[in-house]
């Protein structure tokens, strides 16, 4: 694994009996000794802690002072309303390609003077580059290097990150801000990729460790691998950028066009104007030939990436996320259906090692969320 | 009790064998969340798939050891996979076969081979 790079944490993963594996071009724990089950059921039922400093964070920085430039600069290259982001505020956004396909999910910022962007660890080489071509005239574009990323999820956290700083309680879901920890500057958003309440925190890497056994010495807070990240994303119904999303999926397609707002939509002031939109305004009017939905096999085999799903004895889509659901206590799915076969009840087929087993259409997430709203 | 490379254990008991994963298959699979195991009265030769066994990581099959019928399989497990992960060299055992040519257990490793294979 000599290639791979190391997150500021790495020491404490591999002390805390951490098993590690390379992820995104980085070793990370996908689990500790308690295991893939037990680190999600604590998330659910306490805290969990997640070094998530794979992860790319990118400032934009208008070159003219002014945020709105910046916001109207990136609103070219997303669905997204960036400028009706006000300060402090947060909001989930995806950067299209021509073809109207998702070339990343990501998410912005508003920090007063400049954006914060928050990309996945697989894409950030290529969405700097995307930016630097397209944003580089109005912006500075700026990869934050020097900084870990620290997701910390769950009922408890609230409680367990305000021990630290207290100025986090106050938070609403999707706040944004900076607060103080022993004189240094900490990044926080309420936020997170679980489907609970939770934070996700950007510290100097220098402090990084430090910042993180402070959360780990409090009984409530447990660290998390990239395992049962996967399966509490899973069963929050959140996708995954490169299984459940790709150049090849639109947001239509994708069920995500609650993320596009209506002022970028058809009759929107700022219709438009962003990478594709021909094809995503039309489906979001017209709809898409084929749909993400969540999957509920029945039984306990799970159905994984790639299987293929029939509907009598027709191919009609395909999973690509599946995986046990250890809080529903069964095997959950996500993956694309027909149009016509999209609706809620839908009973499948599966297949799975050369037998068709039933499956069902259900609603995402799988289990409420929890968020601070 | 005698082992394969694929770390399965195989117990003599009169005149059938059980087999099962070892603890450290048990360990590295993680959680088990699904196990589909064959018929009883199912002629198997060495190498065929018989069990999948899927944890909350991916699914892994489990082949026969040996050559013979199978003749009893675990069902209980098929209710609480996760007894693999608890017990997995005694109450959760997979299924007894009846083996025609016992020598060919004498090719498996012993105890002291196997735990030279996982070190």
């Amino acid at each position: 694994m000599s290639d791979l790079k190391r997150t500021p944490l790495f020491d404490l993963h591999v002390a805390a009996g951490a098993r590690m594996v390379p992820f995104a071009g980085y070793e990370l724990p996908v689990q500790y000794a308690a295991g893939v089950m037990k680190e999600h059921l604590h998330t659910r039922e306490a805290a969990g802690l997640f070094d998530v400093s794979h992860m790319g964070q990118v400032l934009l920085i208008p070159k003219s002072g002014r945020i709105e430039d910046a916001q109207a600069a990136l609103e070219t290259l997303v669905p997204v309303s960036i400028l009706g982001l006000g300060e402090g505020r947060q909001r989930y956004a995806l950067f299209t390609n021509d073809g109207g396909g998702i070339l990343d999910d990501l998410m912005v910022a508003n920090r007063g003077d400049h954006l914060l962007l928050v990309v996945n660890a697989a894409c950030k080489a290529d969405d700097i580059a995307h930016l630097q071509t397209h944003l580089s005239d109005i912006c500075e574009i700026r990869p934050i290097s020097d900084r870990a990323l620290l997701a910390i999820q769950g009922p408890k956290a609230d409680v367990a990150l305000s021990t630290l700083v207290p100025g986090a309680a106050d938070m609403r879901f999707m706040d944004a801000t900076a607060l103080d920890w022993h004189g240094v500057e900490v990044w926080v958003s309420r936020s997170g990729y679980t489907g609970e309440d939770g934070y996700e925190v950007s510290v100097p890497e220098g402090i990084a460790a430090k910042f993180a056994e402070a959360l780990l010495a409090l009984d409530m807070v447990k660290p998390i691998g990239l395992g049962a990240r996967d399966s509490l994303r899973l069963e929050a119904g959140l996708c995954l950028y490169g299984s459940d999303i790709d150049t090849n999926t639109t947001p239509v397609e994708a069920a995500l066009e609650w993320a596009i707002q209506k002022v970028r939509r058809r009759g929107g002031d700022r219709e438009g104007g962003f990478p594709g939109a021909d094809r995503i305004l039309r489906e979001l009017e017209e709809g898409a030939p084929r749909r993400r939905v969540g999957l509920l096999p029945e039984g306990r085999a799970p159905m994984r990436v790639g299987t293929e799903l029939f509907a009598e004895d027709r191919s009609v889509g395909g999973i690509t996320s599946g995986a046990y659901g250890p809080s529903i206590e069964r095997p959950v799915s996500m993956g694309y259906v027909t149009a016509e076969h999209a609706e809620n009840g839908t009973k499948l087929d599966g297949e799975v090692r050369g037998k068709r087993m039933p499956v069902t259409v259900a609603g995402m997430p799988f289990r409420p969320s929890n968020y601070k709203r | 009790m005698k082992y394969t490379e694929d770390h399965e254990w195989l117990r003599v008991d009169g005149d059938v064998v059980v087999v099962g994963i070892t603890e450290h298959a048990s360990t590295q699979l993680g959680d088990v969340v699904f196990i589909e195991l064959p018929e009883a009265e199912t002629q198997v030769t060495k190498g065929d798939d018989v069990v999948v066994i899927e944890s909350v990581k991916a699914a892994s099959d489990i082949s026969a050891p040996v050559d013979g019928e199978i003749v009893e399989v675990n069902d209980a497990l098929a209710d609480t996979p996760g007894k693999v992960n608890e017990d997995p060299t005694g109450d959760a055992w997979f299924f007894k076969m009846k083996v025609e040519d016992m020598s060919q257990l004498d090719d498996l490793m012993d105890e002291d081979a196997y735990n030279e294979l996982i070190g």
